[in-house]
C-alpha cells in the first residue's frame, strides 16, 4: 500500500526523523494561508500523488511543474491553482497522468548538499538494509545501473534496528562533516527503527538533506507499506486514499482476488500468479495485448470467480476473455460453476475461451458443455492462446 | 532416490485442525505420505483423519518420529509456527501459507540458517517424490516417477510444468515449490546443488519469474557446477515495470530484475530456454535429447 509524502512525513515525525514543517492545502486559498502560517521566505508546493518524479513532472496542457517554491502567499495560491484538479505527468505515472487533489506546503531550509537514502528488505541478504549515496536529488536507479560503487549498503536485524557505528560508517563514507555525525546517527538509527515498526517495505528519502547548519532532514519521504502486514497497523491502514487507486483494482483487492489493470484487449482470468504472468506472456507471444493480470487465487468459491468477471468485463477495452485454470486446490468444477453463472447474472458480451486442466476437469467440462453457455473450448495453452486472439481480433 | 523426500520421510501437520490443513492432510495420506500426526496448540488428544494432535511440535516429534513438517498455520502466527519446528529439530520444514508479513521472515532467516533444519517456502506448493511422498497442495495425479527435478518460484506454474513433462513420457524425480515471497528458505541455488548431487535426477527444468536476482544467481550457480542438461522458463517477460503481479517479488523495479536480463544470463550459462509456457516441457526435452 502506498501512501502520500505528507502522510509519510507526519509518520516519520512522529518516530523522531527530523522533515520540515508543512500543511496539506486543497484550494489555492489554503495553500496561500498554509504559507504564511508557517512564515519561512521560501516554502514548496508540491503535488501529492502517488508517485515519484514530481519535480521534474509537468502538468498537461501547461508548464506546470509538480513541485515549485513560492516566495509569497500570492505565489503559494498560483502555484496551487496550476496543480489542483490538474492531471500531473512524470516518469512514473505513464502517459495518461495522474490527477492533483491535494497539494503539500512545506517551508524550506538552507541547503548545504542533496544526498539519497532508503530502507528496503534485501532479498539476497534476507534482511532490512540502510542504502544511502551522495547521489541525491537524482533518479536513483540510474546512478544504481551506471555508478554501483556510489551506492553504499548497510543491513541490519530488524528487532536489534541499525548500529550506531553502521551510522558513523555511512556518515564518513556519505562525506558528512564529523559535526554533523551525530545527527546522522540519530536520523539513520531511527528512520530503520521507524520502517521496522511500521512494517513498510520502502522507506525512501530522495533527497536527504543536510542543512547549512549541519544537520540531517527529510526533504522528502515515500512510503509503501507491507500489505501482509496491514493487520497489526490499523491507524496506517487507514491512511490509505483510494481515489488514488485503480478502482477496478480496489474492487479486486476487497473481493480477494489480485488484478492489476494493463491496456491491452484480452481479458484474463487465471489461478495463480506465476501461471497468470505465464498466460499473459502466452497471448503476447500470439500477438495479443493481455487487459489485465487477474490471479483468482487457490481458494477462490463461485461468489469471487463472479465478481472476477464483472471486474474484467467493466473494462470497456476488453474484446476477449481466455479463462486459464490448471485446478489443484482450485476445482474446474468451481470455476465451470462460476462461468455458467456469470453468464447468467453478468451475461457476457465478448467471446469466451476457455480451458480447464486439473483437479475434476471432466466434470467441469460436463458442467459447461450442459449448460449451454456460449463458450471457445481450448485443448491446452497454445490452442487456447491462438483462438482468444483470434476471436480479439474477429471483433 | 531422490531429493528432500521419499518413502520413508515421516510428515507432521501444523496447522492440522484448520479447514485447509485438515484438507490437504487426508491429500497427502491419499497420495501415501507417511503423515504421523499434527499440531495445534490446545488441542492434544483430538485426531483428525485418523492422526493424533499435539499441543507442541516437540511433543509431537518425540511420538512420532516426524521429520518433517507441513505448516498451514495462519499468516499471523506462521513465523513463530515455523520457528517451533526449528527449534524442535525438525530436518525439512514447508510452509504452504500465503501472506507472512516480510519482516517476520527476516526475523526467522537467521534461526534458519543457524539451524541445521531446511526450510522450503513459505507461499509454495510444496515438495513431491512422485510415486512416494507428497507434501504440499499439489495434485498427485498430474506426476509421474522418473528423473527430472523441478523446481519454481510459483505454483500452478508447477503444474502446468509438470503435466507437459508427464505428457511427454518424463516423470520426476523431485518438484520443488520454492515460494512466490520476497524471502524464503531455500533458493533454486540450494535446491540445484541438491539435484545435482542426486544420481536419481538426470535432468533439471526451473520456472523462475520477473523480479529480484534468483534466477540469475541461478544461472552462475549452473554455469559453474552443474553437469546436468537445464531448462528454464521465466514468466512475466510481457509484464510492465513497476506493477507488482501477485507474488509480493513479481515486480520490475530500478531496471532490476526483468526478463530480458533473466533469460540473457540463463542463456549464457548454456541452459534451453522455454519461450513460450507451452514450451516448458519440450524445452527440457530438448535439453536432454541434446547432451545424449
Amino acid at each position: 500500500m502506498k501512501i502520500h509524502e505528507f502522510q509519510a512525513k507526519d509518520l516519520l515525525r512522529a518516530a523522531g526523523v527530523p522533515v520540515l514543517a508543512g500543511k496539506v492545502a486543497r484550494t489555492p486559498e489554503e495553500a496561500a494561508a498554509a504559507y504564511t502560517a508557517l512564515g519561512t521566505p521560501i516554502c514548496a508546493v508540491k503535488a501529492q500523488i502517488h508517485a515519484g518524479g514530481r519535480g521534474k513532472g509537468t502538468v498537461k496542457g501547461s508548464a506546470q511543474r509538480g513541485v515549485e517554491l513560492a516566495k509569497s502567499a500570492d505565489d503559494a495560491a498560483r502555484i496551487a491553482k496550476g496543480l489542483l484538479g490538474q492531471t500531473l505527468v512524470t516518469i512514473q505515472t505513464g502517459p495518461e497522468g495522474q490527477v492533483v487533489r491535494q497539494v503539500f506546503v512545506e517551508s524550506g531550509c538552507g541547503i548545504d548538499r542533496e544526498l539519497y537514502c532508503a530502507v528496503l528488505v534485501d532479498r539476497r541478504v534476507g534482511s532490512p538494509v540502510l542504502i544511502a549515496s551522495t547521489a541525491g536529488g537524482v533518479d536513483i536507479e540510474e546512478v544504481a545501473a551506471k555508478t554501483p560503487e556510489l551506492i553504499l549498503s548497510e543491513p541490519f536485524d530488524p528487532d536489534r534496528g541499525l548500529a550506531a557505528y553502521q551510522a558513523r560508517l555511512l556518515a564518513a563514507k556519505l562525506g558528512l562533516p564529523t559535526a554533523s555525525w551525530r545527527h546522522a546517527e540519530a536520523f539513520f538509527r531511527k528512520l530503520c527503527a521507524a520502517f521496522v515498526s511500521l512494517d513498510a517495505s520502502l522507506l525512501e528519502v530522495n533527497p536527504l538533506v543536510l542543512t547549512k547548519d549541519g544537520t540531517l532532514v527529510a526533504l522528502d519521504a515515500k512510503m509503501t507499506f507491507d500489505d501482509n502486514a496491514l493487520f497489526r497497523h490499523k491507524d496506517v491502514a487507514g491512511l490509505r486514499d483510494e481515489a488514488e487507486e485503480e478502482p477496478a483494482e480496489t474492487r479486486a483487492a476487497a473481493a480477494g482476488l489480485s488484478y492489476v489493470k494493463l491496456n491491452g484487449t484480452i481479458g484474463c482470468l487465471v489461478n495463480g500468479a506465476g501461471l497468470a504472468m505465464s498466460t499473459m506472456d502466452l497471448v503476447k507471444y500470439h500477438g495479443g495485448e493481455p487487459a489485465n493480470f487477474l490471479d483468482v487465487g487457490g481458494g477462490a468459491d463461485v461468489n469471487q470467480v463472479t465478481e472476477a468477471f464483472r471486474i474484467i468485463l467493466s473494462d470497456k477495452n476488453v474484446k476477449a476473455i481466455l479463462v486459464n485454470i490448471f485446478g489443484g486446490i482450485m476445482r474446474c468444477t468451481t470455476i465451470a460453476t462460476a462461468l455458467v453463472e456469470a453468464s447468467k447474472t453478468v451475461g457476457f458480451s465478448v467471446p469466451l475461451v476457455v480451458r480447464l486442466e486439473g483437479t475434476e476437469v471432466e466434470e467441469g467440462k460436463k458442467i459447461l458443455a450442459n449448460s449451454g453457455t456460449k463458450i471457445i473450448t481450448a485443448d491446452g495453452l497454445t490452442d487456447a492462446a491462438k483462438k482468444v486472439v483470434a476471436a480479439a481480433n474477429a471483433v | 532416490m531422490s531429493i528432500l523426500v521419499n518413502r520413508d520421510t515421516r510428515v507432521i501437520c501444523q496447522g492440522i485442525t484448520g479447514k485447509v490443513g485438515e484438507f490437504h492432510t487426508r491429500g497427502c495420506l491419499d497420495y501415501g505420505t507417511r503423515m504421523v500426526g499434527g499440531v495445534t496448540p490446545g488441542k492434544a488428544g483430538e485426531t483428525v483423519a485418523g492422526l493424533p494432535v499435539f499441543n507442541t511440535v516437540a511433543e509431537a516429534r518425540d511420538a512420532t518420529g516426524a521429520n518433517a513438517t507441513m505448516i498451514f498455520v495462519p499468516p499471523a502466527f506462521a513465523a513463530d509456527a515455523i520457528l517451533e519446528a526449528v527449534g524442535a529439530g525438525i530436518e525439512l520444514v514447508i510452509a504452504i501459507t500465503e501472506g507472512i508479513p516480510v519482516l517476520d521472515m527476516a526475523r526467522v532467516m537467521p534461526v534458519v540458517r543457524a539451524s541445521r533444519s531446511r526450510l522450503i517456502g513459505p507461499n509454495c506448493p510444496g515438495v513431491i517424490t512422485p510415486g512416494e511422498c507428497k507434501i504440499g497442495i499439489m495434485p498427485g495425479y498430474i506426476h509421474t516417477p522418473g528423473h527430472v527435478g523441478v523446481m519454481s518460484r510459483s505454483g500452478t506454474l508447477t503444474y502446468e510444468a509438470v503435466w507437459q513433462l508427464t505428457q511427454l513420457g518424463h516423470g520426476q524425480s523431485t518438484c520443488v515449490g520454492l515460494g512466490g515471497d520476497p524471502l524464503v528458505g531455500s533458493s533454486f541455488i540450494d535446491i540445484l546443488e541438491l539435484f545435482q548431487n542426486d544420481p536419481d535426477t538426470h535432468a533439471i527444468l526451473m520456472m523462475g519469474e520477473i523480479g529480484g536476482s534468483a534466477e540469475e544467481e541461478a544461472a552462475a550457480y549452473v554455469k559453474a557446477h552443474v553437469t546436468k542438461p537445464v531448462a528454464a522458463f521465466i514468466a512475466g517477460q510481457t509484464a510492465p515495470p513497476g506493477k507488482r503481479m501477485g507474488h509480493a517479488g513479481a515486480i520490475i523495479s530500478g531496471g532490476k530484475g526483468t526478463a530480458e536480463a533473466k533469460l540473457a544470463a540463463l542463456r549464457d550459462a548454456g541452459i534451453e530456454i522455454a519461450e513460450s509456457p507451452a514450451d516448458m516441457g519440450t524445452a527440457m526435452a530438448r535439453a536432454i535429447s541434446r547432451r545424449a
